[in-house]
């Protein structure tokens, strides 16, 4: 799997972008997800929340924050997603399964913490 | 409308029950966004005819296609949404779609579990399973439990990824393409490529081959 989904061609170096939206993490970073329980509806499950992680890939393109759009606010710059890989050893104490066993999940960048 | 089969099954539900608390939801906000000119009262129809028209056919034809095409399984790897519009299958607003590949070492298995994404542009609509507590708890929960219930036993040294879909991507399962198929022809393939083995429950599996290990 390339390490920037959704791209298919190698990118040229040193473009400033547009609307800004760097991401602020690589394939292969230690992340944890964030803990907060805003109130309504967050595309976070609460089972990953506080876990260790790590960003498996960035994902293309950069997006507008649905959580702040969702509630009638202006995201304003946009922001990527990543996908994230989880061990289901990491998620579930005592799980039967082999070690090697883990969880992809798409999270936005508003929801990611350096670990 | 058919005449009833059994004499105790209860009537169809013509709509006659007071409406929940989402159905009226759903209507006071579908109504409000005709009402404001956001949609039309053709679209959300239209919509549907759209989605009658997407089934697991279509992604059998695009499995089939990565088996026999080893530059088309490459770019489609590599940007599944791109890859398949060049194929005329357009998708819904921002999705993308990420394609997982089963191979000797790695087992992938789609689910979501806060409601019931799927990739409907190329599979339609999801299976009721697919859809309930049950599966969208267990599956990132237990997926070895899981897949066993389906007849599916992953070796342990095979690793087991699970997908879950909870924002803009979508995702499909290349499934591993059956032994003793090299002669098929991608029609033949296709035909091998079921739903479930989409969603990863299950392998593709060539009938045959089956009937000679019996």
């Amino acid at each position: 799997m390339s390490q920037e989904l959704g791209r298919s061609v190698k990118p040229l170096a040193n473009i400033v972008k547009a609307e800004g939206a760097e991401p602020l993490f690589q394939a292969g970073d230690a992340v944890k997800i964030s803990v907060r329980f805003p109130v309504g509806h967050y595309r976070v499950p609460t089972y990953i929340r506080g876990k260790r992680a790590r960003v498996e890939a960035v994902v293309e393109p950069a997006a507008i924050n649905n959580e702040d759009e969702g509630f009638g606010r202006n995201a304003g710059v946009k922001r990527h997603y990543y996908r994230i890989a989880i061990p289901l050893s990491e998620l579930w104490k005592g799980y039967a399964g082999s070690k090697n066993d883990g969880l992809r999940i798409e999270v936005f960048e508003t929801w990611l913490e350096r670990s | 409308m058919s005449s009833h089969a059994h004499a105790n099954t209860p009537a169809p539900d013509t709509g006659d029950a007071v409406p929940g608390y989402y159905e009226v939801m759903e209507t006071a906000v579908r109504e409000l966004l005709i009402e404001k000119k956001v949609i039309g009262a053709g679209e959300i129809r239209q919509m549907l005819e759209v989605m009658d028209t997407r089934t697991p056919a279509l992604g059998s034809k695009i499995v089939a296609r990565a088996w026999v095409d080893p530059e088309f399984r490459a770019r489609l790897l590599a940007n599944g949404r791109a890859t398949l519009e060049e194929l005329g299958i357009d998708f819904f607003e921002d999705t993308q779609l990420i394609v997982l590949e089963n191979t000797d070492s790695v087992h992938n298995l789609v689910v979501c579990t806060l409601c019931s994404c799927y990739p409907r542009e190329i599979l339609g609509l999801p299976p009721d399973w697919y859809k309930m507590k049950p599966y969208r708890a267990r599956a990132v929960k237990e997926p070895r439990a899981v897949l066993a219930e389906f007849g599916t036993v992953i070796p342990d040294d095979v690793e087991i990824r699970v997908s879950d879909s909870t924002s803009m991507i979508r995702f499909l399962v290349l499934p591993q393409r059956p032994k003793g198929t090299e002669g098929f022809t991608e029609e033949q393939l296709a035909a091998l490529v079921t739903r479930d083995a989409m969603i990863g429950v299950v392998r593709a599996s060539n009938p045959e081959m089956k009937e000679k290990s019996r």
